[in-house]
Parts: structure tokens; C-alpha cells; sequence
């Protein structure tokens, strides 16, 4: 063992590690020791200190698995090796003394993973809908003895449906109706049609799925505390206040440094959480349940793959008269947040286009795979993928412009959108293209590219195969229709001697909910960002915020904390904080979401106001492709963003940086590879993200038009950037002479759209 | 030598140099992102060179110089570059990425960066960010 | 799941006869160097071996230089090692290729050439070197030495001529005269597993070697002859195409593969 005295001088340096983490501490702000203070009082729009950079940086800020309980059990699950059938019979061929088992029949509540359709069961009882789902659960102190116990589990196996288009299990439809698409075809001087297809996609945060659940002290039956990696730990404490029949106040929900989520720690938390709290129910101990990263593949949720049809009509000059748009997406096995992926899908599926005449239709249906769910886009990569592919190719066949067609189409301050959402003056898709386009050179460029690619231009075939291609997209901020209204979102602001304490139930996963949030209300009070700390995401203390999802954390969370803010100042008045609290004692403001007069939404046919604002983009891609290997190289990645006004320029770019890497990795090299029901290639070995020399240079603008109902101006940025990055890459294959309409775009895929292209 | 200090451990031999620290060591600042060598987060230097820790057995580093992201104290310029310049944003990848940095060495051009940085993966930055901090790391 | 280690047992000779001895008397017992592909399979939880032979700290084994007139390398050398290696770079180039595109600085600070040769994967970075280069194996035993042309060294998928009372501790590679051609396609830039890895010295007669196309890496015989005997290109890559016996897995597929080597075949061919 390490020498104590060792133990004993790293403790003084504030390096403790598990051993002696034997309580979570809140979350407490950096003191900046090694930093000078940003002692300048506007805060927006500034590049402050990350609020928890510090503690990241030297390792010591503790994620979950860094933290360990006294008496802790350790805990593995036992999951389904069939995609669908039946469970006859279970045995434990190992020595059960010592081991807390659990199975359905220990649930105290009702054995769902409480969501949206309360359709998956925490553990199956008996029917298993796909491979890897969860039946039995094993703890125990050693980890080792752990490991090495064996139960066999036997089934009868049913036939798997794994076709999503024949599926006859829908989860949810939808359908948007514009004018009359009949007349809108008969107006058309060209029909095109297309079908695109996309895969699934692993959201490959690199801190797996992980909680901890500990009972009450007095006894499990006074309540239960769940720590973990997570987005939304109001789901969680829903979920499992459902698991368990306990009331509010027995459950208490605490988010732990959470690294990374991208949608994959939106809902899976509340199975993992309910898991570990059915453990420490029955065993009366702290119980940690921590995936590595092939269970964490196998079993956690992915993005739908999609399938999309479109017909168009359009006119000699390139006017969209009619847009038929149908969208399928894979569900996997349960519902989990598929009716709303859809959703968000269906209403990005005209792209950032006007069109009069508009007919979709989205449906999402069951396939015996793994569940599918919340990943960073939310169905808009899907359809955007398909609208901006087709798009280039209707240019194709008109023999216009790629830029030429978007210009024409492009919706502006005052049209509307297939919902009949008439748009504000902060629409930018002109804005966003003409920028980019300007800055690449792209006209210029695709004209010098496409005289490298006449026949006999390199006789040896010794220079790379380059293409340029682009996509405009966009990004409702916020959540769909009604959705803000009836989550009713609250926010709270503390007053403190130094300045304030937010309390949200928003976290921070990476993104800078905590950093932004604090500069939107020391900009409000007039007080430094350094007064201004952040509480943990605790459900025992912070209000009810919403999850952190759908691009809202700034637009709509940080508007209530600005309000509340707002009201604190006014009370305040001429006083200092301490003053106030000497004179009036403890100060705590509360606001709930107020939703824009203006908004109206009509969730039973679809029309209205989608999403409170947009986000708009421009993504441009110049790619090299090896003619002997047909790998892909991006050379040249430009995106132009425009978000409103960001409040903090640095974290906004990270989004775009870091959301267009991963919509790079989407197009060509991400690949679930599934068998038989089961991801074949859950390793980081083989389903390959980008490296860093894999990821090329980023020139990255963002253009400021600021939105009256965000804080100080701005709007949702977190998943606009993995929207644009897939159909660019495709629309620069095209131009260099590769047909695909399905990604990812791997070398097999490529080489294959090679001969087909040359062939027609 | 484990940060600087003289360390003595009685634990299996064959136990993940990434498990000592984190379980006997109570360092809990190297992470574990894959246990296959492919993230790069449980990166540290052995006698100064950087390995992926859930890939050494403890007895491989009996009598050798072992720094982890604590052993640089948070006086390193890179972890001061990797907050003001947005290196780091989950924070998952950072010790690892931030041990590979220190291997690159003082000054390095942006293909050296990507070159030593090849075998740390990041979810988060596209790893602009760090690039960005790692040049400007001062 | 990673494995437990509660019941395995490594043990530390403190010398190359010590370790020896170790196999000989105490067997069997399976080496481990870099454990960049044991560990792998200790964390998955699919390695089944419970007794081990620590074969890191023999020095020994290590360096890397000339012996009579053959570049000899110690199966310890790391990847790191082989890139810094000035005989290596002069002398096999191809080889220096390979390791710098063997995962990150990590697993080329940990990876051994040794390890890589006894792990026997088909998609082994190095070893379509070794096969074009026509390396020898030197396997020790406490019975002596014996020295196996690499092209001689597998039997099967992951089969090997290595008895259990062996281990593997130098590769000699006489000198190369003629042009050397290194291609690893993996898809990702980085740390990737190939799905076609090609070697090659432009001599006479040429040598090429292939990974990931077959069940073990392989000499192209027909297709040197036919480069040999003053075939075309296209007669040659179609050769080349029938010797090969790729298949379809989760990182690729058979027709890719076929078709990559041919093309690389051209790129070697051209001095491309």
C-alpha cells in the first residue's frame, strides 16, 4: 500500500481521490489560485475563466467513478444475448453468498423506466425485445469475485424484426400539411426525387454511463440519493420516484462532473439510476454502477438511422413548388424519446427552404435492436442530411448553381416555415451562405476543382480526386410547439455576501451551462462573474430547470436566471448584498418560463410557431479522396454560424468546433455495425471516431443577430453544428464525381458510388 | 518515484498501473475512457515518455519515474493554456491530453501537436481548442 | 468486462536464462512484453491464460544493431525505439512506416516488435515488413537457439511454429537492396486496424507482402514470378487479385480489400 504519510501530504494539497471521498461535496467554484481574476464587470460577450476549469485541468474536479462510499457495493448487469423472444429459466452458477441479486420481482414500484411511454421495463420480466437488455443485477464489495460470477440465462427465441419500413410496430407519426402539393407538382417544370439513408451514430462521450445510489442512513425505506453522469436529473428523479413508490421529497437526485453526453446521458440515466437504487434498496448499502465501454456500446441509446424520400417540383429557375418529404426512423426496441426525435426530425425537413406547397410525413417504428434515442440534433441531421443532398442535385439537373438554388429558396425575415410559422427579422440563411461562400471562394474554388476533373486533366492519376461541396441548415432553439409551456421551467437566483448563487437543474456537461449562466446574471446585476457561483444540479435544492437539451440551456434557462436577476437587482436597489441581507435577511428568487406573447402552436395539426427562434448555418467542405484507397480526407472545413449574440465567443466556438468534428466522424467514418441485433464493433478499436488527424483545420464565424426573447440576444448553439457537416461531405463527393446518398461515407461506400457513377 | 516521491506499493503485479493509482494511490485524476489504448485518457509518463496506463501492469514500473496530472501540480503553463484557450470542456480527456502534451515538448509545430495528440481522443473540442492552448502555452 | 487478476500469476526472471528456465520448468506460461494487445484482451475480459512470463525488464532484449553483417533487432524494441533507430531508418525503412503508424505515441512507447510477431493477427502492422524483407525469427530456448525464416513462422490464424518452452528474442533481416514500399489503409489517419496493409521491395526478384487479406500475413509468390518473369501491370494485379483470399468482417469487406491491394500493387509497381 501507499505509504500514509504520502496519502497524508496529498491530502493537504486538495489531491484527494477516492479513498477519502467519502462524501460528495457540492460543487464550489474555482478560487482562481492560479489565475489572475477577470475583474471587469461586463461579463457578456467576454471569454471568462470556465467556471470549473481549474479543477478540470489538474484532475482533481471528480467524475463519477472517482468517488467511492463507505461500505460501497460494486454492481454488474446481466443482459439478454437474443434480440427477441422469451426468458425461460435463470441460473446462478456461482456461490450467491456475499452478492445482492436482483431481479423484476424486487421492484417495489412499477418496472418502467418512466419517459414518455413508460413501454421499457427497468428489468425484463420475461419478454426480451433486443440484444444486451437488462434482466438480472448482481453486487458485490469485490469487484473481482464480481466479475467472476456466471449466471445462464435460457430463452425461446422469437423472430426478430430488424427492418424498420416493414415494421408493423409504429411508435409515432406525424404529418405536416402546407398548401396543396398536387397543385404545387402541376406548377413544377421538374419532379425530382431522391432516397437517403443514414446510420446510426454512438455519442462516444468519453466518460461512460455511471452512477451511484446510496440509501438513506436510517434505512432505505426513508429514502434514497442517486449520484451520477448526467443530463437531466429531473428525468432521473421522476424515474425513479415510478421504480420505487416513493414520494418527492424520498428521492433526491445529485449530477456529478459529467464528461460528456451529446444526448446519450438525456434518458439512459434513468435506467442506470434506477438499477443502482434497486441495489442499494434491497442491500441497505451505497451500490456504484459504472459501464465500461463495450456495455456502454452495446447497450446505451444511439442516433435513429433514417431513411428519406423526397419529391420535388421546381422551376426552370430553380423555385421549389412542391416538397413530398417521408421520413422513417428506427426506434429500436422501445419507445424511449423516439416520438419526440421524430418530431424535431419532421419540422427540419424542408431545410431552411420556402415552399408553398408542403406534405410530410415522419414516422418512427420498433425494430429488435437496442433503443435508440436522444443524440446531439435530435433528428434534424437526419433530414437535413437528405434535404441538402437533394438539393445539390436538383441544381444538378437544372444546371444551376449549388449556391444559386439556395439563394432562391432560402427562407427570410417574413416567410414561413411548413408550419406556417411566419419568421423573425434575426432569420439569417442569407446571411449565413452569402458569408460563406465569400470567405472559401466558393464559386471560384468548385470552378478550379472542376477543371481538375475533366477526363484526361491527370492522365497518371496521381493527384488526389478533390471536391468542394456546401450545406445550409437550420436549428429550431428550444423546445418543439408547446413543449417550453408545459414544462413550465423554473429557475432560482440566491442572494449571497458576495454576490449570487444560481440554483438550476441545468448541468454542465462540458458545454459551459455554469460558466454562461453566471455571466448572464453578473452582466444583469453589475456584480463581477467571479460573484457569482453556481450551485450543484441537486434536485434536494435546485428548482425544476428542464433538461439540459434541444439548444435550450442559454435561450430559454438563461432568460428565467436573467429575469430573476433582473427582479434581484430592482431589490437590491441602491444596496450591496451584505447590506440587503444584514437589513432583510435571505433573499431567493424564483421565475418560471414565460413564453413570448406572439407564440401559438397547435399540437394536434402540427401549425404554428415550431420553436421560439432558429439558429442558421453554413457549412463549406473541401475533401481529398486517395482514387487507390477511396478514403476521404476533409483538407478545409469553414462553418458560418449565426446563433444571436453568444455570451461567451470561446465555449460557442468549442460547440462549433467540437459539433462539426462529430458531424465529420457522422459522414464518413462512424459506423455501428449491427449483426444478428447486436453492435458487432462496440470497441473504440473498431467504430472509429475522429483523431486528431482525422479532424481538419476549422475556420469558424459567427455572425451575432441578436434575438429579443434570449438573454442579451442570443440563441440556442449546441446542435446546429452536427447538422451541416454530412451533407456537405457528400455534396463535395458529388462534385468530385462520387454519387452516394447514404452515409457514413466509408472508402466501401465510396468505391461503390465511384462504379455506379461512371456506370450511369 | 510516483510525482516526485518515493512511493512503496504491495499490490498484485499484475494489476493495471491505472487501478494503483486510482484505488491505492486515492489519484484519481487518470481516467479509464476505453481499456484498449485507443482514448488516450488514463495517459501518464513512464521515465518521461507517455503510455496508456490501462495497458501496464504495475510490476512494469518498479523502479521508474511515474507522473501523473497531479504530479504537475497545477503549475504546468499547459494547464493554465488549457483554460484560458477552451482546451478543455468536459474535462474527460483533459489529464490524459495534458500528460501527451507535456510529451510533445516546449514550442512544437502544429503537426508535431497532431502527431503526439494522435492516440487522445476528444468528444468535445474537435480539438482546435487544444491545439490553440498547447501552442499558446506559455 | 475486464478479467480478474486475483487468480493469475506473473512471473519475474531476472535474466534471459532465468526466464528460460522459468518455461522450461514451470510452463506453460505465456510472455508478456508491452501488453498492448494482452491487456487488451485482459479488460475485455477474453483472456484465458492464467500464468505469465514478464519478459519487460530483460534488457537484453532490447537493442537494436548490426550483427555479422544482418540488422539484428531485439524483440523487445519498442515502436518508439524502431522509429529512433538510425540502422533502422538506413537500413529498412518500410519498417519505420509501419511503426509510426502503430496507435498513438502510447502504444509505440509500449508496443514491441516481438509482441506484434508472436500475437500473429493477420493485421499485425509489421509484419507484411518482415515477410518482404525475409526476416528470421530467432527463438531461444534453455536448449538452445534456432532461427526460422519468418515466411516459415506461421501455420495458421494466429498458429505459429514457437513450442511453449520458446520465446522469441531477435528478428534478423539481411541487408535490402532495391527500392522499399510501406501502404497501411485503415480509414482513420490515426491508430487505425488495418483493412489492407501492404510491403514491398523493388528488387529482382520483387517481394510483396500483404496484411488483413488473408488468414496470416502472406508472401504474393505468383505475383512476384509474374512481375519476375516481365508480366504487365494488369496481368500482375489480376494475379495478385486471385491470390488473395480477403473476407468480410465488421471492418471492411472482401471486395474492398481485393481491390485496395490491387491498386497498392500499382503504387508499388510505379514507384508511386
Amino acid at each position: 500500500m501507499i505509504r500514509a504519510d504520502l496519502l497524508q501530504r496529498s491530502r493537504l494539497e486538495g489531491l484527494q481521490g477516492s479513498k477519502s471521498a467519502d462524501r460528495v461535496p457540492a460543487f464550489v467554484p474555482s478560487d482562481n489560485r492560479l489565475m489572475t481574476r477577470s475583474r471587469r464587470l461586463n461579463a457578456v460577450g467576454r471569454n471568462v475563466l470556465r467556471k470549473e476549469g481549474i479543477e478540470k485541468v489538474t484532475g482533481t474536479v471528480r467524475y463519477i467513478d472517482d468517488l467511492s462510499f463507505p461500505g460501497m457495493l460494486h454492481a454488474r448487469t446481466i443482459r439478454s444475448t437474443i434480440p427477441a423472444g422469451e426468458i425461460v429459466g435463470i441460473r446462478l452458477n456461482f456461490d450467491t453468498d456475499g452478492f445482492t441479486i436482483v431481479d423484476h420481482r424486487d421492484i417495489p414500484g412499477r418496472n418502467v423506466v418512466a419517459l414518455i411511454e413508460d413501454d421499457q421495463p427497468s428489468l425484463a420480466a420475461r419478454a426480451v425485445r433486443h440484444v444486451a437488455e437488462p434482466i438480472l443485477l448482481l453486487a458485490h464489495p469485490d469487484r473481482d469475485v464480481l466479475r467472476s460470477a456466471d449466471v445462464e440465462i435460457e430463452y425461446r427465441q422469437t423472430p426478430p424484426q430488424y427492418d424498420a419500413g416493414t415494421s408493423p410496430a409504429i411508435f409515432k407519426t406525424i404529418a405536416i400539411d402546407k398548401g396543396d402539393v398536387e397543385a404545387g407538382f402541376r406548377a413544377a417544370d421538374v419532379i425530382v426525387d431522391g432516397d437517403y439513408r443514414t446510420g446510426h451514430q454512438e455519442q462516444l462521450y468519453i466518460e461512460t454511463n455511471g452512477v451511484i445510489a446510496v440509501p438513506d442512513p436510517a434505512g432505505a425505506d426513508h429514502g434514497i440519493t442517486v449520484y451520477g453522469s448526467m443530463q437531466c436529473p429531473y428525468y432521473v428523479h421522476r424515474a425513479l420516484k415510478i421504480l420505487l413508490g416513493l414520494p418527492d421529497e424520498k428521492v433526491r437526485v445529485v449530477q456529478t462532473e459529467t464528461g460528456g453526453g451529446f444526448g446519450g446521458k438525456e434518458e439512459y440515466p434513468s435506467m442506470i439510476a434506477g438499477h443502482a437504487a434497486l441495489l442499494a434498496w434491497k442491500s441497505g448499502r451505497p451500490v456504484k454502477l459504472v459501464y465500461d465501454r463495450v456495455e456502454d456500446m452495446l447497450a446505451t441509446t444511439k442516433r435513429h438511422p433514417g431513411v428519406i424520400r423526397h419529391r420535388t417540383g421546381v422551376t426552370r429557375d430553380g423555385r421549389l413548388t412542391a416538397m413530398d418529404i417521408d421520413v422513417l426512423l428506427d426506434g429500436g426496441a422501445y419507445a424511449t424519446l423516439s416520438a419526440v426525435v421524430l418530431s424535431r426530425g419532421v419540422l427540419h425537413a424542408t431545410g431552411p427552404y420556402g415552399c408553398d406547397h408542403v406534405r410530410i410525413r415522419g414516422r418512427v417504428t420498433m425494430t429488435n435492436t437496442p433503443p435508440n434515442g436522444a443524440f446531439r440534433g435530435f433528428g434534424a441531421p437526419q433530414t437535413q442530411f437528405a434535404t441538402e443532398v437533394h438539393i445539390d442535385r436538383i441544381a444538378d439537373r437544372l444546371g444551376i448553381d449549388p449556391v444559386r438554388i439556395r439563394e432562391v429558396n432560402a427562407l427570410r425575415p417574413g416567410d414561413t416555415t411548413a408550419t406556417g410559422q411566419r419568421l423573425g427579422a434575426d432569420t439569417s440563411a442569407l446571411q449565413v451562405l452569402r458569408e460563406a461562400v465569400k470567405r472559401t471562394g466558393f464559386k471560384r474554388r468548385r470552378r478550379q476543382l472542376s477543371r481538375g476533373l475533366t477526363p484526361g486533366s491527370d492522365p497518371s492519376r496521381t493527384r488526389p480526386l478533390r471536391g468542394i461541396g456546401l450545406s445550409l441548415i437550420f436549428h429550431g432553439s428550444g423546445f418543439t410547439g408547446g413543449g417550453e409551456v408545459k414544462l413550465a421551467s423554473r429557475a432560482s437566483l440566491a442572494l449571497t455576501e458576495r454576490g449570487a448563487r444560481i440554483l438550476v437543474a441545468s448541468t454542465e456537461i462540458g458545454q459551459g451551462t455554469r460558466t454562461m449562466h453566471a455571466q448572464i446574471v453578473a452582466e444583469t446585476l453589475g456584480i463581477p462573474y467571479d460573484a457569482v457561483e453556481v450551485n450543484a444540479a441537486d434536485t434536494g435544492v435546485v428548482p425544476d430547470s428542464g433538461p439540459t437539451v434541444a439548444s435550450r440551456t442559454c435561450m430559454i434557462v438563461g432568460r428565467i436566471l436573467q429575469r430573476c436577476a433582473e427582479e434581484m437587482k430592482a431589490r437590491l436597489g441602491r444596496m450591496t448584498p451584505k447590506q440587503y441581507l444584514r437589513a432583510h435577511g435571505p433573499l431567493m428568487i424564483t421565475k418560471e418560463y414565460e413564453r413570448p406573447a406572439e407564440m401559438r402552436w397547435d399540437d394536434a395539426m402540427y401549425r404554428g410557431d415550431a420553436y421560439g427562434t432558429y439558429g442558421w448555418a453554413c457549412d463549406v467542405v473541401e475533401l481529398e479522396i486517395d482514387r487507390d484507397t477511396w478514403e476521404v480526407k476533409p483538407v478545409m472545413f469553414t462553418s458560418v454560424h449565426e446563433i444571436g449574440r453568444p455570451i461567451h465567443p470561446l465555449l460557442a466556438r468549442g460547440q462549433i468546433e467540437g459539433g462539426s468534428a462529430q458531424g465529420l466522424g457522422y459522414a464518413l467514418l462512424e459506423e455501428v455495425v449491427m449483426r444478428d441485433g447486436r453492435m458487432a464493433n462496440a470497441q473504440l478499436t473498431n467504430y472509429i471516431i475522429p483523431t486528431t488527424l482525422d479532424t481538419p483545420p476549422m475556420d469558424i464565424v459567427m455572425l451575432g443577430i441578436p434575438y429579443p426573447h434570449g438573454p442579451f440576444g442570443a440563441k440556442g448553439v449546441g446542435e446546429m453544428p452536427i447538422d451541416g457537416p454530412a451533407p456537405a461531405v457528400v455534396n463535395a463527393l458529388r462534385h468530385a464525381g462520387i454519387d452516394l446518398r447514404e452515409i457514413p461515407a466509408t472508402p466501401e461506400r465510396v468505391m461503390r458510388g465511384e462504379v455506379s457513377s461512371f456506370e450511369s | 518515484m510516483l510525482n516526485g516521491r518515493r512511493t512503496r506499493l504491495d499490490v498484485h503485479p499484475m494489476k493495471r498501473l491505472l487501478d494503483v493509482l486510482r484505488e491505492e494511490c486515492g489519484l484519481t485524476g487518470t481516467k479509464e475512457g476505453c481499456g484498449e489504448g485507443e482514448c488516450g485518457a488514463c495517459t501518464l509518463l513512464v521515465d518521461n515518455r507517455p503510455v496508456n496506463s490501462c495497458l501496464v501492469p504495475v510490476a512494469h514500473v518498479a523502479g521508474a519515474r511515474v507522473m501523473t496530472i497531479e504530479g504537475l501540480r497545477g503549475r504546468h503553463p499547459l494547464q493554465r493554456a488549457f483554460v484560458e484557450h477552451g482546451g478543455a470542456q468536459c474535462g474527460i480527456c483533459t489529464p490524459g491530453m495534458i500528460m501527451a502534451a507535456v510529451a510533445v515538448g516546449r514550442k512544437p509545430a502544429l503537426d508535431q501537436i497532431r502527431t503526439g495528440l494522435a492516440g487522445n481522443l476528444c468528444r468535445c473540442t474537435g480539438y482546435e481548442a487544444i491545439y490553440r492552448s498547447v501552442m499558446r502555452a506559455r | 468486462m475486464i478479467g480478474s487478476i486475483a487468480n493469475r500469476t506473473l512471473l519475474q526472471p531476472k535474466s534471459l536464462a532465468d526466464a528460460l528456465k522459468m518455461l522450461r520448468d514451470e510452463g506453460p506460461l505465456t510472455p508478456l512484453a508491452g501488453c498492448t494487445d494482452l491487456y487488451v484482451a485482459l479488460n475485455f475480459g477474453t483472456l484465458k491464460d492464467v500464468r505469465f512470463l514478464n519478459l519487460w525488464g530483460l534488457e537484453r532484449l532490447r537493442p537494436i544493431g548490426i550483427r555479422a553483417g544482418m540488422l539484428a533487432i531485439g524483440a523487445l524494441a519498442t515502436y518508439t525505439d524502431l522509429i529512433r533507430s538510425p540502422v533502422v531508418r538506413k537500413r529498412l525503412p518500410m519498417l519505420v512506416a509501419a511503426a509510426r503508424e502503430v496507435g498513438g505515441v502510447q502504444i509505440q512507447n509500449r508496443g514491441t516488435i516481438g509482441g506484434n510477431v508472436v500475437n500473429a493477427s493477420p493485421a499485425g502492422d509489421t509484419l507484411p515488413v518482415l515477410a518482404a524483407a525475409d526476416a528470421v525469427v530467432v527463438l531461444q530456448s534453455a536448449g538452445g537457439v534456432r532461427r526460422i525464416p519468418f515466411n516459415a513462422f506461421y501455420t495458421g490464424y494466429r498458429q505459429t511454429v514457437r513450442r511453449s518452452d520458446e520465446i522469441v528474442v531477435a528478428l534478423e533481416i539481411a541487408p535490402i537492396r532495391g527500392r522499399q514500399y510501406f501502404r497501411k489503409v485503415g480509414t482513420r489517419a490515426a491508430q487505425a486496424i488495418s483493412k489492407v496493409v501492404m510491403a514491398g521491395v523493388a528488387g529482382t526478384p520483387p517481394r510483396i507482402a500483404l496484411g488483413s487479406v488473408a488468414p496470416t500475413v502472406i508472401r504474393a509468390a505468383q505475383t512476384e514470378a509474374a512481375i519476375a518473369g516481365g508480366a504487365s501491370l494488369e496481368a500482375a494485379q489480376r494475379i495478385l487479385a486471385d491470390e488473395l483470399s480477403p473476407i468480410d468482417d465488421m471492418r471492411s469487406t472482401a471486395e474492398y480489400r481485393r481491390r485496395v491491394a490491387v491498386n497498392l500493387l500499382a503504387q508499388f509497381v510505379l514507384g508511386r
